[in-house]
């Protein structure tokens, strides 16, 4: 190996910026969390220090327990992201199929279409997905977020699904076809199971954006029994401005899930990235 | 015989995404555009052409808030073009070093900003900043800068920079991993013969991985131009709908959700916001038009 790239001197500088950057990076989040556990006294006398014996509190944790319905919001958060990824891994993967198993009349041109939406972001049609909503009566259900976030998160999931699909074997599928499956059965039995890592890497992608989104929860299901995790916190500390242990506990407690999802899934995710499925 | 024979599968497997894409994004994406050529008078929808277009661009009051947001929106870009994609080069390249140890951890930790939402990144930053509180003011007074604290958020010459770089804290973590991935894939054999030429170290950077990863920069500054052209939440979050102070956060997103919903004493106007929507569409599609036929093409790729 070249001298250059084991210099000593090097690694050290190369950690030290590394270090610097993780200091930044998580800085913020940390000085919520510890100040969430203190005192209001200890907030501002101390916002640096870990809370201990004496200026440990719970009382922001109590008022948003008491004020807000988290409980709700993070159950209507789950039921749309998780029908949402449901649909887009169901859709995406079965428009994925046809696309690249099937040569007929414009195949192409299916799939440039359905590629438009990678690029061209859903909120520019904001002002007639309204309209629609208002028309089909869905304004104000989890039904309305669940459509729009299926037809945002298709495009992607399809161009992603059909590169790996091409990847199937076709011996594999012909030998079904002449064991007498149906294409049915082929698509689900064979198919489906040989792409899940690309499955997973979609619906990580996709579970980001959808979780944190802040527009249409807004605009189509701002109702209070609708209000997901992201728009709840937004209201109740909207509302709750000078009580500065209640922002900082519901922050914490909008920061905790998706923390704890990170820890779970980051592996794919970061295996997702950096396998080049979005190049 | 296969061939004459109407293929239903084909059909039923396209069937559920194509309806619901169509249905939910591509027919109210144009519905959106054909709203912006009505207008409202006496409760009722009348065609009125470009009417709402040159309201928008020559109305005094329309057009400077037009322009004030269209203004600020670049800024917004070029902060992150200038801040966030050199950062995330930076930490990829380090990153990447072959025998650099810890690097997983260092990677999950500087990504997780990036999984936040709008809303904790918003008053995280919001709270952090606020001359009440005084964090940043007791670190700056740590080493002997008090004298530079300033309410950024709250000044108006200030504010849209600091919330272009809140922003770029929390998305350094795309282009990093994204150059990342770039990186891992050059070949060790072309950095090995860079070697056996001298070229080491620093040199390597410049005159071997970075041309080879250009075409990941193109990527990630076109993501970075829709995303940023398209942003609201944390410009809503943090200074909510008004986008103070005295509009000079203000965006095309925001300009956009206050034109179509109204606020205090204006009421929503959805043929105006979709006006606006129009205009945003134009742009996106320019500046995709221009990554697509004049960068992308012109883009020198190399066989690895």
């Amino acid at each position: 190996m070249n001298k250059a790239r084991t210099n000593p001197f090097n690694t050290a500088m190369m950690h030290g910026a590394l270090i610097l950057y993780v200091l930044i990076a998580l800085f913020p989040v940390f000085v919520i969390l510890i100040n969430s556990f203190k005192t209001r006294k200890a907030i501002f006398r101390e916002p640096l220090a870990l809370p201990d014996a004496e200026s440990f509190s719970l009382i922001g944790y109590q008022t948003v327990m008491k004020q807000g319905d988290f409980f709700l919001y993070f159950q209507n958060s789950m039921i749309v992201t998780v029908v949402t990824l449901f649909f887009v891994l169901m859709f995406g993967a079965m428009a994925a199929f046809a696309l690249s198993e099937y040569r007929f009349k414009g195949n192409m041109l299916m799939g440039l279409y359905l590629a438009l939406g990678i690029m061209i972001p859903i909120r520019i049609g904001t002002v007639a997905i309204l309209e629609l909503m208002v028309a089909t009566g869905l304004v104000n259900s989890l039904w309305a977020l669940i459509l729009v976030y299926t037809a945002q998160g298709l495009p992607l999931a399809v161009f992603i699904l059909s590169e790996f699909m091409r990847q199937v074997s076709d011996d594999l599928k012909n030998a079904g076809r002449i064991d007498g499956l149906s294409e049915y059965t082929i698509f689900f039995r064979l198919v489906l199971p040989l792409v899940r890592p690309a499955m997973a890497t979609v619906a990580v992608f996709n579970m980001i954006p959808i979780w944190n989104d802040l527009w249409f929860p807004l605009i189509l299901a701002p109702s209070e029994e609708t209000k997901t995790l992201t728009l709840g916190s937004q209201v109740f500390i909207g509302q709750f401005v000078t009580d500065w242990n209640a922002v900082l506990s519901a922050l914490s407690m909008a920061i905790l899930p998706v923390l704890i999802l990170y820890v779970i899934f980051s592996r794919q995710l970061i295996r997702g990235i950096t396998s080049g499925a979005v190049k | 015989m296969q061939n004459r024979r109407i293929r239903w599968h084909i059909a039923v497997f396209l069937a559920p995404a194509v309806l619901v894409y169509t249905a939910v994004m591509i027919f109210p994406l144009f519905n959106t555009l054909r709203l912006a050529l009505y207008s409202k008078v006496d409760q009722e929808r009348v065609f009125v052409g470009l009417t709402n277009f040159r309201t928008l661009f020559l109305d005094p009051i329309w057009s400077e808030q037009f322009w004030n947001a269209l203004g600020n929106n670049f800024w917004f870009f070029i902060i992150h073009m200038l801040v966030q994609n050199p950062i995330g080069i930076a930490l990829a390249a380090i990153l990447s070093h072959p025998r650099l140890r810890f690097a997983a951890l260092y990677r999950s930790a500087i990504f997780i900003p990036t999984i936040l939402s709008f809303v904790i990144v918003g008053f995280a930053w919001k709270l952090i900043l606020s001359p009440i509180w005084g964090i940043a003011p007791s670190m700056l007074d740590a080493v002997g800068l008090k004298s530079l604290f300033a309410p950024w958020l709250g000044k108006e010459e200030y504010a849209l920079t600091t919330l272009a770089l809140i922003s770029v804290w929390q998305f350094v973590g795309i282009p990093m991993m994204l150059i990342y991935a770039a990186l891992l894939s050059i070949p060790e054999e072309i950095l090995e013969a860079g070697e056996v030429d001298g070229i080491t170290g620093m040199a390597s950077f410049w005159k071997i991985k970075l041309p080879l990863i250009l075409p990941s920069i193109g990527i990630i500054s076109i993501l970075t131009f829709v995303g940023n052209f398209n942003a609201f939440d944390l410009i809503y979050a943090a200074q909510g709908a008004l986008a103070g102070p005295d509009f000079s956060t203000d965006i095309l997103g925001t300009f956009m959700y206050r034109t179509f919903f109204g606020f205090q004493l204006q009421l929503g106007d959805p043929h105006m916001g979709s006006a606006i929507a129009g205009a945003m569409f134009a742009i996106i599609l320019v500046g995709v038009c221009i990554y697509l036929f004049g960068i992308q093409t012109r883009m020198r790729r190399y066989q690895l």
